[in-house]
């Protein structure tokens, strides 16, 4: 709970307009491996240096691993080899999920889901009152802080997720295809709204994804991942400044990324249906 | 209408909305059902009631065979005096009855949620319990207990707890499960968990739970009172129906019943509407269909 109240730290440039190398690490995955107990390989020697700043999509078919590799870093599973190594402690400690399903607790009000993780830290209502409204209002959802979720619409629940998951100001935050079920109209919306919050609060994120113009528009470096068994495939930069409007969207630079993801992930698939 | 419509911008002011002649008969059969919900069972009541008296009335049935309806209400006046502490009686029993209940099955499914271990060695014994006739433990109990009370207490125990103990169970282990996995991440404790996360997912099933175990409380009592056949101070509606079976006062065995009924209808009630006044906010069960 440090950048409360000052969400974007003067030391740290946008990220972007900086040289990866000159990025502090936050997270390396080393030679992980993830074998369940039927001995699935669920994920295959997975490296991956996450850098302070870096919005990265895992990119891939179902069953790539890319949900997997989330679990890892998130600490709800151990890695059957390798290891999962965190460099900057406050980021584990403040770490902001958001699931493909909105994941709100039906019997508590909107302002109530959003105070969760602070709850469970012990902070009362009275004292983060103040980031509860503030976190609501950048999402776009003052005024219903009374609500409860089932008289959201499910672009607006998916809107107090992300509340929740940023509650906290977390470094970093992992999202596990959050607007996967979402019209695209909505889908587009909360993808620029997405790259303020991200913009205004600083954050890393992990972003999984099958949509290749998802990942394209919204990350910086898109790891193209396989299936059977999941492994990581190639990496590809997206090297367009932020901040992205929607006129990205319809830029030759953006057209010419979407087609390189295209045809890397396609090879991907095409290598893993001959490993099959 | 949701709220994300109804921030919306407002549309126009429409003079007069016409209202097409589906619509209309839509509302017309809405309306119809709303009434008819209420007076359809008033009605059959009411026929009930008149049939029976007339029958009793024109075939001259002798009210030691069966009293007529305007006896039996006669009676239940007359006789209130001494039904009343019987009626308390047994209303005590079956409310502290339902409330060691809810203590004994909603704690022990708390406990069988914290261990696996826990409920499988001690599960199978609850269902023993549970399909055991109680009535056939009966005298057992008689001979073990001493105290009136604590006997009948523990027999309406043992009929109501299991409900509320496999619902809750069932409930508790309900809770979504990328919630529990949120809980892991942001590193939840085990009461955590509970207090914030199973205990209100838990919440209709135990409710539902407590609704069953309402009715049989009230049931195990009457059982109860039977199996013990105990007079004095302590007796209960059932001992004054056996009371009055031994002198044929007929019309009083059936105003015994009547309070029993009436009984067992305001606890239903009263728990129907306690789930409403806890659900109705957010749960799909008590939450009004929209259109």
């Amino acid at each position: 709970m440090t950048a409360a109240s000052s969400p974007v730290p003067a030391a740290f440039p946008a990220a972007g307009t900086v040289r990866a190398g000159a990025r502090p690490t936050l997270l390396l995955l080393e030679n992980v491996d993830k074998v369940f107990g039927r001995g699935v390989v669920a994920l295959r020697d997975m490296s991956l240096e996450i850098r302070r700043g870096d919005f990265i999509s895992l990119l891939g078919p179902s069953g790539c691993g890319k949900s997997t590799a989330l679990r890892l870093i998130a600490g709800l599973i151990q890695p059957s080899r390798g290891r999962v190594r965190w460099e900057d402690p406050e980021a584990a400690a403040t770490l902001g999920v958001v699931f493909q399903e909105p994941t709100l607790m039906p019997w508590a009000t909107v302002a109530a889901n959003v105070w969760l993780p602070l709850r469970l830290r012990g902070r009362s209502r009275r004292t983060v009152q103040p980031l509860i409204a503030e976190t609501l209002e950048m999402v776009g959802l003052a005024g219903f802080e009374r609500a409860y979720p089932r008289e959201l619409s499910g672009g607006m629940k998916m809107r107090v997720s992300i509340a929740r998951a940023l509650v906290t100001r977390p470094r970093l935050i992992l999202m596990d295809e959050p607007f996967a079920a979402l019209d695209e109209i909505t889908r587009f919306k909360l993808n620029n709204d997405l790259l303020a919050m991200r913009a205004k609060f600083d954050c890393t994120v992990i972003f999984v994804t099958h949509s290749v113009f998802e990942s394209v528009f919204l990350s910086d470096r898109i790891v193209i991942m396989a299936a059977r068994p999941g492994r990581v495939i190639r990496e590809l930069a997206v090297d367009e400044p932020y901040p992205r409007s929607d006129s990205f969207r319809t830029s030759a630079g953006y057209v010419a990324h979407c087609r390189a993801a295209s045809e890397a992930l396609a090879a991907a698939m095409e290598g893993a249906a001959h490993a099959g | 209408m949701t709220l994300a419509e109804r921030a919306g911008p407002a549309p126009a002011a429409t003079p007069a909305a016409v209202i097409d002649a589906e619509e209309a008969a839509r509302l017309r059969a809405e309306r119809r059902e709303r009434i008819g919900r209420w007076l359809l069972p008033a009605a059959v009541f009411v026929a009930l009631i008149g049939s029976w008296q007339a029958y009793v009335t024109l075939a001259g049935v002798p009210h030691y065979v069966l009293p007529g309806p305007v006896l039996v209400a006669e009676t239940l006046v007359r006789d209130f005096g001494t039904l009343a502490p019987s009626w308390w009686a047994t209303l005590r029993v079956s409310l502290l009855a339902l409330l060691l209940a809810v203590i004994g099955g909603g704690g022990l499914a708390i406990l069988f949620a914290q261990s696996r271990w826990i409920e499988m060695s001690l599960f199978p014994y609850a269902v023993v319990l549970q399909v055991t006739p109680i009535i056939a433990i009966a005298p057992l109990i008689f001979i073990y207990i001493d105290s009136h009370t604590a006997r009948v207490l523990f027999i309406a125990w043992i009929v109501a707890f299991f409900p509320i103990l496999s619902n809750t169970a069932l409930g508790l282990k309900s809770s979504d499960h990328n919630l529990r996995d949120l809980m892991s991440i942001y590193r939840a404790g085990r009461w955590q968990r509970l207090r914030h996360l199973e205990l209100p997912a838990a919440l209709p099933y135990f409710l539902g739970g407590l609704r069953i175990a309402g009715g049989l409380s009230l049931i195990g009592a009457v059982v109860a009172e039977f199996a013990m056949g105990s007079g004095g101070k302590a007796a209960g509606l059932a001992f004054r129906i056996l009371e009055a079976s031994y002198r044929l006062n007929v019309p009083r065995m059936f105003a015994a019943l009547i309070l029993i009924v009436l009984t067992g209808i305001a606890i239903y009630l009263a728990i129907s509407a306690l789930s409403w006044l806890l659900l109705h906010r957010w749960h799909e069960s008590a939450v009004r269909r929209e259109r």
